[in-house]
């Protein structure tokens, strides 16, 4: 397989409203961030990418506009996902291992802030059946966390626990937009309180990749993917064990996540509860750093946030700070879908 | 830990072994959009022989999720199209997207990351309104004024003032493309009555694009198994291999943009030529599946992707060339024209190729069609998509 890496990773501010601000204005500076840590051009880059969903955006073909903002003139090799930006850097991922191009620049973005999220998510429920109820995704991540509660596998103060812990290790995170001590607050749904659950946000994200010896050209430490795979599960809760995620750890398998331990996991987990079910369904022990960078309880900007888990754990590597990582992005309701990148730097 | 170098990698010979359509109609009243996508996947399983353990992962797309009320639709559909377990991945990039989803499909073979993919796209838009779906006020931005119907209209304007093409040659397409869907069981429009003085004299909607001139709004799905060399030599059928695949993409609107003759279709088709090896389009390709939602948009892509100089592709058209019968045959299927559940659009035209070259086309097969092109673009001609595909293996 051919060797694949991310070489820069760029992300906006994450902010509870940024109604100044268009689409394209957010991810314009985000964009040429990344483009000037590697010096290259929109013009040098052989494959764009984004994620997105036109139902954040309130309108059809929302991404059409955004495209604007990388500058798409002379045309470029380009397409999108309607998926968070995770899968785009997939679908990149897999145009590099074709040859066709030894570059991809890949970037999502959600503004989350002018509709109500939780009323939104609910749209992308069995439109005939399940829909029409308007179950909101905190209500299901609750239905979730009740059934990890009433299995044994955690209990409230654990979960609190983790919110704590995330929201401080957001605290050196300087995008990130909640941080430090936050009190865990009432209920929104029991078992789940406010500070269970992720803040509404918008943001953007974008990464570079690189192949072989053009991405250690760009970068002093590129993040190599040594593997990545994504697998989704039935749709209705009511067949799946909501305890577990198997996708995850087929996904995980698939990644040679299993082959030699990480010290380093970002993990899309946008509630508490889910960080318990993906820690289990990774075999992660104690001593691996887990969502250094707050996570999503911290900042989740809907359809970045995924991207956002693979971009912090790559930077980490670029930094030093990571030898071996695991980063992972989820979508649909209660753990449906799941992605999972193994990024390794080279020996120091 | 290897050393390795950016250089070439050998591709997979990617192969099109099995494809599924739905009859498409204006409204599937008897089916779910779950029933609807597994209806086309389970055809293009069965023309394959293949079941739904013998494929790897699946590549769905759909123009805007606004056209049916659903967001992100995949994951409801994912138990529908046997993908539990499997990586699923959803491709919208506007009305290319069917011609997206195959070629991110085709990748994912090409690259060996997996050996048979099953890709599929959909529309199902009797479960609202298109125009409704493309027409939502957005805060300083330009509404698309009166569906796309409205947005092109002027911009063939622009090409009849460009050309001098006289003002019969709209009329033509769509009633050649008409007839040709008369031979296709498939096809959504089905006038059996259709007659040139039908076309000229139905009622002017976006000056000069008249009622027949356009596409109509179907419910419908149309899948493909795409599989590596060693899948295509277990077909039970003859394969279509992919010689070439590529996507263009260019801003909507700024200055400098010919919106007659997009500068991304030029070098997207460029760029599937180089790969297939195709120095003379016209000569070399024996059937052509283009994207013609409004009558007039045949000669216009007919220059645009090369088939004739610029200001001549009307004459091609005019002289019978695109007919059935004709020195190169232009939609043989009927086309968007007769046929349109957007999000499928593109793909269904990626699949029609392929039927060409196959042989199995039925009663609109091309004879001896051994090289055909699927084109699709989507937005406001922002976005291309293309592929060649021929009855043999690619030689490099």
């Amino acid at each position: 397989m051919r060797e694949v890496a991310i070489v820069a990773f760029a992300q906006s501010d994450h902010v509870r409203t940024s109604d100044e601000q268009s689409e394209v204005e957010m991810v314009m500076p985000v964009l040429h961030q990344v483009l000037e840590q590697t010096g290259l051009k929109t013009s040098d880059i052989g494959f764009t990418c984004s994620g997105s969903s036109d139902y954040l955006a309130g309108r059809a073909f929302s991404f059409t506009m955004t495209l604007d903002g990388v500058g798409a003139w002379p045309p470029i090799s380009e397409s999108h996902v309607e998926m968070d930006g995770a899968w785009a850097m997939y679908e990149a991922w897999v145009k590099l291992l074709t040859g066709e191009v030894d570059t991809a620049l890949v970037y999502s973005y959600g503004k989350s802030s002018p509709g109500s999220v939780r009323d939104v998510l609910t749209r992308q429920l069995d439109p005939y059946y399940v829909a029409p109820l308007w179950p909101d995704a905190v209500a299901l991540a609750a239905l979730q966390a009740q059934a990890l509660i009433d299995a044994g596998e955690t209990d409230e103060p654990a979960l609190a626990g983790i919110a704590a812990r995330s929201r401080e290790s957001a605290s050196t995170n300087s995008h990130a937009q909640l941080t430090g001590s936050v009190p865990q607050g009432d209920y929104l749904v029991q078992p789940l309180r406010k500070g269970d659950c992720p803040p509404v946000s918008d943001g953007a994200v974008a990464v570079i990749l690189a192949a072989g010896d053009k991405a250690r050209e760009l970068c002093e430490r590129p993040a190599w993917i040594r593997g990545m795979d994504h697998r989704i599960e039935a749709h209705s809760l009511g067949v799946r064990d909501l305890t577990d995620s198997p996708s995850t750890r087929l996904a995980a398998e698939r990644a040679g996540v299993f082959e030699r331990p990480v010290d380093t996991a970002e993990l899309h987990a946008p509630f508490t509860s889910q960080e318990v079910v993906l820690r289990k369904a990774l075999g992660l022990g104690d001593d691996v750093t887990l969502n250094p960078s707050g996570g999503a309880l911290a900042a989740n900007p809907v359809m970045a946030a995924g991207l956002l888990r693979i971009g912090e754990a790559a930077a980490r590597i670029h930094r030093g700070e990571s030898d071996r990582a695991v980063a992972h992005a989820t979508s649909g309701p209660c753990l449906q879908q799941n992605l999972v990148a193994v990024l390794e730097g080279e020996a120091r | 830990m290897s050393s390795t170098v950016s250089g070439k990698v050998n591709k997979e010979p990617v192969a099109v072994v099995g494809i599924g359509q739905t009859k498409h109609v204006a409204a599937r009243k008897d089916v779910s959009l779950a029933g609807l996508v597994r209806e086309a996947a389970k055809r293009a399983l069965d023309d394959a022989q293949l079941t739904w353990a013998d494929i790897d992962a699946v590549v769905i797309g759909k123009a805007p999720d606004f056209f049916e009320g659903v967001m992100m639709p995949e994951l409801y559909l994912a138990d529908a199209l046997g993908a539990v377990g499997k990586p699923m991945l959803r491709v919208h990039t506007a009305g290319s997207v069917g011609g997206s989803t195959t070629l991110v499909a085709s990748n994912l073979v090409a690259s060996r990351v997996h050996k048979t993919v099953l890709t599929l796209a959909f529309e199902k838009q009797s479960e609202s309104n298109a125009m409704w779906g493309l027409s939502l006020p957005v805060p300083f931005q330009q509404p698309l004024l009166a569906g796309a119907g409205g947005f092109f209209a002027p911009h063939v304007r622009a090409y009849m003032r460009r050309t001098g093409a006289p003002d019969h040659i709209g009329s033509l397409v769509a009633y050649k493309d008409r007839r040709n869907a008369l031979k296709n069981p498939y096809a959504h429009l089905h006038e059996k009555d259709i007659t040139l003085e039908k076309v000229q004299s139905s009622p002017m909607l976006w000056d000069p694009v008249r009622y027949s001139e356009t596409c109509p709004s179907s419910d419908g799905a149309c899948a493909m198994i795409l599989t590596d060399r060693a899948g295509a030599a277990r077909s039970p059928h003859p394969p279509a291999w992919m010689h070439g695949g590529a996507m263009r993409s260019e801003p909507t609107m700024f200055a400098g943009k010919d919106s007659v003759s997009p500068q991304a279709g030029k070098d997207c088709a460029a760029d599937v030529y180089r790969q297939a090896g195709i120095k003379d389009p016209r000569r070399e390709i024996d059937a052509v599946e283009m994207y013609v939602p409004f009558s007039w948009y045949e000669p216009m892509w007919l220059e645009n992707l090369g088939f004739a100089a610029e200001g001549e592709g009307w004459k091609l058209t005019e002289s019978g060339v695109t007919e059935l019968d004709g020195d190169l045959p232009v939609n043989a299927s009927g086309g968007v024209l007769s046929t349109n559940p957007i999000g499928a659009s593109g793909m269904i035209r990626f699949a029609e190729a392929a039927l060409q070259v196959r042989g199995q086309a039925g009663e609109h097969q091309v004879e001896g069609a051994r090289k055909a092109l699927g084109h699709a673009y989507g937005g406001g001609s922002q976005f291309f998509a293309m592929w060649l595909v021929g009855s043999e293996p690619p030689t490099s």
